[in-house]
């Protein structure tokens, strides 16, 4: 029978990836001279099974190189060997290294690579330097364990074997029988038992063996494929092998009488010759010119986790949507019935509207559900902080820590995909221009080991994550002086600290005099900006100088569905995100004030609500002008409260975005489309984009401003 | 039908394993590391254990010491899954009172061939 | 003979030589000038329906309509060549196109008055463009090519939809 192994392939990558995430996680607890068992034990399995399920699918590759990873982490926990740093630094190569394999599996590229063999005979160097002896010895198993088969022999041998197990045979679980078959599968065999051990009823142990026997075999295999016979129960039988005859393709007899010592089976006689033809093995391989991989990503240090087409799902979840969809099948069925009425009344019309609002509580129940299942946690994303952390630091001659919260917050897959490189930007762009060489540090009176903080936590629909270090802060001074060089701001023109900070999101800025490695490479902040907009969130920073910076990102919780309010604009529809309406009215007159220069606000309890005319802003001229005549929805976007001027308000519903951008471009002061009911496409407006292209805000000014004139903005 | 309980750690190996004893008419319950396998085994019979050596919690030698106090496994075939390297643990495997060994990487039809012998 | 020449002819049939780039062109009609555009981009051809308004756009950016779901902007060819504007009929036709602009693939539709032929061209015998409505409008064009009685002007989509 031959079984498909390629259907279990996949089980195997991932699990092996949560392998090698799990290696490096505790590998980067660990310091060199340390002998906490449980984590290098922890370890040292996961190579283990990366190895053992490499060999059995077929990994070759694979399995060679985990091969030299594997023995020496089982040197490190027998405490034959101390744990270097070089080791560590090693071992978190060779992870990336077999990241890169995997790679090249779901890729179907080779596996193999220079920086593979590279890497696996540096391990090797370390382990030929000291432990000659069991190298080779593991090589022998190696080639030992594939001379199974029975050589097809031309000489004919006729051995006597003497079988006397010891008592306890049977607790082992072996049974003579199996031993008897497999003889029998080598040649011909006669059988013996000799009873003359047995004692007398009373003395006997029914779970006791006391018989021997005496088996003559006649076969053509090898004097150790008749010894694997019993490899089992060498150590708990007394064998005696004879042979006796050997009769060779002439039909020559050969009596010899060979006996031999029943010891374990001992082959380092046969240690030379197999050393020397693994090794040339060896040798031949590494002169076979290797096509470098397509994605190395040993010096990047950065994971690279090909995104895979799978999700591992808790049962939770999936008993959550069974229930669900149990809900949803009972209600239809009752909606059927509901059809099916000869004819209807007043009660089915009741019943009917019943059953539909039933079925809208179901399908939202399940569209939640479903949901979920795309979330994950934002560890995933979290944990290749600390290897990036340890590895830039290092590079850049720093000390720093790296702390994570929330690390179970949720999010979609999707989201947190496209999440990683804006992070990654951020943190390596904390570490590079935020957090003082520990010199500097000490000089400030700080702990010469700076701290990266990773915050996760859900508020409201939106998950926020920030990203926090105790370094020096940002330059405001500098900041301004570039932004006036090139051209964002005016010279005299003046803005809070805060407003120029977040002028670093603006497109063309950098402050990066030398192109440092790490993150003056052209990919500026803007980008990391775009990227998180492009998810439908925002990104701001917090700075204190000497102090630190904060980074916060707002991420809706999902990409693919809004609750929103539609509202009318003359003969246009638009949606406004239901989860910015703080409420919406009528405008009374007398509480409306002029500032100037066009603009109006609105006296609501104790704040000041600035009117925006959605109809000037949008130009749709055959929309309502006077502010008594429409309706006003207060809204808040990043802690600001407007008002928008709409005709009127139509129906509050769920709405699946789609976007504008795709196949058209950025729209200011729309976030997205949607398809309504009736198949036609309605705009989502962007609140903040439209306070920005209301001119109340300019680029990075927080707080509004109310001088600037609304005519100059559209 | 005959019954096999499987321990590993490693799914797609677990995977494997019952895959191809399945299909060849066996009843294989898994367990993921030694400790499951124990209260799995205490509660019932099998004909054959297979286990790994390397599990957390518990691993395969100390499994093996623990089935053979059991008064249903003490006569039954228990096999562990070593790797070449493992010529020490060949030795204590079967100082803890395990049958034999299969040695990985193994094909499906090693496997079988090594099952069906002590399956009996 | 060379192609100098046979430009000089103005003559255009089936192209007989292997050499000949042949292509495809969906033919359509505009302020009575016959274009063409290169049918590969040609996804479907729909009658002209209502569109949702895309607030601050240019003129010529009609707005969007739903396409099985996906959001496409569609573009008035009229007024993108600024010629002037005719009331939308039963046979006023939106084109859905596939064009890449700044490297992405962007599903777009033109309003063109109605649809003509599909021809098969020789690209290699396209003459220079001449004026259409304004000297802008230049870089929309690929050339002139002539076809049996009459003149059709090759579009270049991309630069017509890249705004």
């Amino acid at each position: 029978m031959s079984i498909d192994l390629s259907q279990f392939y996949e089980v195997f990558i991932d699990e092996s990836y949560e392998g090698l995430e799990i290696m490096e996680s505790e590998l980067l607890h660990l310091e060199p001279g340390d002998v906490d068992s449980e984590i290098i034990n922890t370890i040292f399995r996961a190579a283990h099974s990366i190895k053992g399920g490499s060999g059995t699918f077929g990994f070759m590759a694979i399995a060679d190189f985990t091969h030299v990873v594997e023995t020496l982490l089982d040197q490190i926990r027998n405490g034959e060997r101390e744990l270097e740093s070089l080791h560590i630094d090693l071992l978190l190569k060779s992870i990336d290294c077999l990241r890169g394999m995997l790679n090249a599996i779901q890729n179907d590229e080779p596996q193999e690579s220079e920086e593979a063999e590279s890497l696996r005979q540096q391990f090797q160097t370390i382990l030929d330097g000291s432990t000659q002896k069991a190298s080779q010895m593991e090589e022998k198993v190696v080639d030992s364990a594939t001379v199974e088969q029975i050589e097809p022999g031309s000489v004919d041998s006729i051995w006597q074997i003497h079988f006397a197990p010891l008592p306890h045979l049977f607790r082992t679980g072996n049974e003579p029988l199996f031993i008897f078959e497999d003889l029998a599968a080598l040649g011909d065999v006669t059988i013996t038992a000799e009873l003359d051990s047995i004692p007398g009823l009373s003395e006997l142990h029914p779970e006791d063996s006391y018989l021997s026997w005496l088996i003559g075999l006649d076969t053509k295999a090898d004097e150790s494929a008749i010894k694997e016979v019993f490899e089992w129960v060498e150590d708990d039988a007394t064998i005696s092998y004879k042979l006796i005859a050997q009769i060779d393709d002439l039909n020559q007899l050969n009596a010899e009488d060979y006996e031999q010592d029943p010891e374990p089976l001992d082959s380092n006689s046969n240690v030379e010759p197999m050393v020397a033809s693994a090794q040339a093995e060896k040798s031949s391989k590494s002169e076979i010119s290797v096509k470098t991989m397509t994605k190395s990503k040993l010096t990047d240090g950065a994971s690279a986790k090909v995104d895979s087409s799978s999700i591992r799902v808790g049962t939770d979840k999936v008993d959550s949507l069974i229930n669900m969809v149990g809900e949803l099948v009972i209600t239809q069925a009752m909606l059927n019935e509901l059809g099916e009425a000869e004819e209807f009344n007043q009660e089915k019309l009741l019943a009917l509207r019943e059953g539909l609002a039933q079925l809208s509580h179901n399908t939202r129940d399940l569209q939640e559900s479903v949901m979920r299942i795309r979330m994950l946690p934002i560890n995933f994303v979290f944990s290749r902080f600390p290897r990036l952390v340890r590895d830039i630091s290092q590079k850049l001659d720093k000390k720093v820590e790296i702390k994570m919260l929330g690390e179970q917050t949720e999010l979609d897959k999707t989201v947190m995909e496209k999440l990683s490189d804006p992070m990654v930007h951020l943190v390596r762009n904390s570490l590079d221009h935020g957090l003082e060489p520990p010199e500097e540090r000490i000089a400030a009176g700080k702990n010469e080991i700076g701290t990266v903080t990773l915050n996760a936590y859900h508020q409201g629909g939106n998950i926020i994550i920030e990203i926090i270090d105790d370094g020096r802060g940002l330059n405001t001074s500098k900041i301004r002086d570039k932004a006036v060089t090139n051209g964002l701001i005016h010279a005299d023109d003046e803005l809070s600290d805060s407003e120029i900070n977040e002028l670093i999101f603006q497109p063309g800025f950098s402050t990066a005099d030398e192109v440092s490695d790490l993150s003056g490479r052209g990919v500026g902040m803007d980008v990391v900006k775009r990227n998180i907009n492009a998810l439908n969130g925002t990104v701001d920073v917090d700075s204190s100088p000497g102090k630190g910076s904060t980074f916060t990102i707002r991420l809706p919780l999902t990409l693919a569905i809004l609750d929103g309010q539609l509202v009318t604009l003359g003969s246009n529809v638009y949606i406004i995100p239901l989860v910015s309406i703080v409420e919406s009215l009528q405008i009374e007159m007398n509480k409306v004030n002029s500032v100037g220069g066009g603009l109006d606000v609105l006296r609501l309890r104790d704040e000041y609500i600035p009117i925006l005319r959605l109809y000037e802003l949008f130009n749709h001229h055959d929309a309502q002008k006077k502010l008594d005549n429409g309706l006003l929805v207060v809204v808040e976007s990043d802690n600001e409260k407007v008002g928008l001027l709409v005709d009127d308000l139509l129906a509050q519903q769920q709405f699946v975005i789609k976007s504008l951008e795709a196949n058209y471009k950025k729209v200011d002061g729309i976030s997205g489309a949607t398809i309504l009911g009736d198949g036609s496409v309605s705009l989502i407006v962007d609140i903040s984009g439209l306070i920005q292209l209301a001119g109340l805000k300019k680029a990075g000014r927080q707080g509004l401003d109310f001088n600037k004139p609304l005519s100059e903005a559209v | 039908m005959k019954k096999i309980l499987a321990v590993d750690d490693s799914a797609s190996m677990r995977q494997m394993v019952c895959f191809t004893l399945k299909k060849a008419g066996f009843a294989v319950t898994e367990a993921k590391d030694g400790q499951e396998a124990f209260d799995i085994a205490k509660a019932s019979q099998f004909d054959v254990v297979i286990s790994d050596v390397n599990m957390p919690i518990m691993d395969g030698i100390t499994l093996v010491q623990n089935l053979r106090t059991l008064p249903d496994f003490k006569f039954t075939p228990i096999l562990m899954l070593t790797t070449e390297s493992g010529t020490d643990k060949k030795t204590e495997g079967k100082a803890a009172g395990a049958t034999g060994w299969i040695v990985k990487p193994f094909n499906p039809d090693q496997l079988l061939a090594v099952i069906n012998k002590v399956a009996r | 003979m060379t192609s100098q020449e046979s430009q000089q002819l103005n003559l255009v049939e089936e192209p007989s030589s292997e050499q000949a780039e042949c292509v495809q062109y969906l033919t359509f009609m505009m302020a009575e000038e016959e274009y063409g555009i290169e049918i590969l981009a040609v996804q479907e051809i729909r009658g002209w329906e209502p569109m949702t308004v895309i607030p601050n756009s240019p003129a010529f950016v009609k707005g969007v309509l739903n396409l099985r779901g996906t959001v496409v902007p569609v573009v008035d060819l009229r007024l993108r060549f600024q010629l002037s504007t005719v009331d939308y009929s039963e046979v006023t036709v939106v084109v859905i196109v596939k064009v890449c602009i700044e490297e992405a693939e962007k599903i777009m539709g033109i309003v063109v008055d109605a649809v003509s032929d599909v021809y098969n061209l020789d690209k290699g015998v396209v003459t220079r463009a001449p004026d259409v409505g304004e000297t802008t409008n230049k870089p929309f064009i690929e050339g002139l090519i002539q076809v049996s009685d009459k003149m059709v002007v090759l579009l270049d989509l991309e630069k017509i939809l890249d705004f």
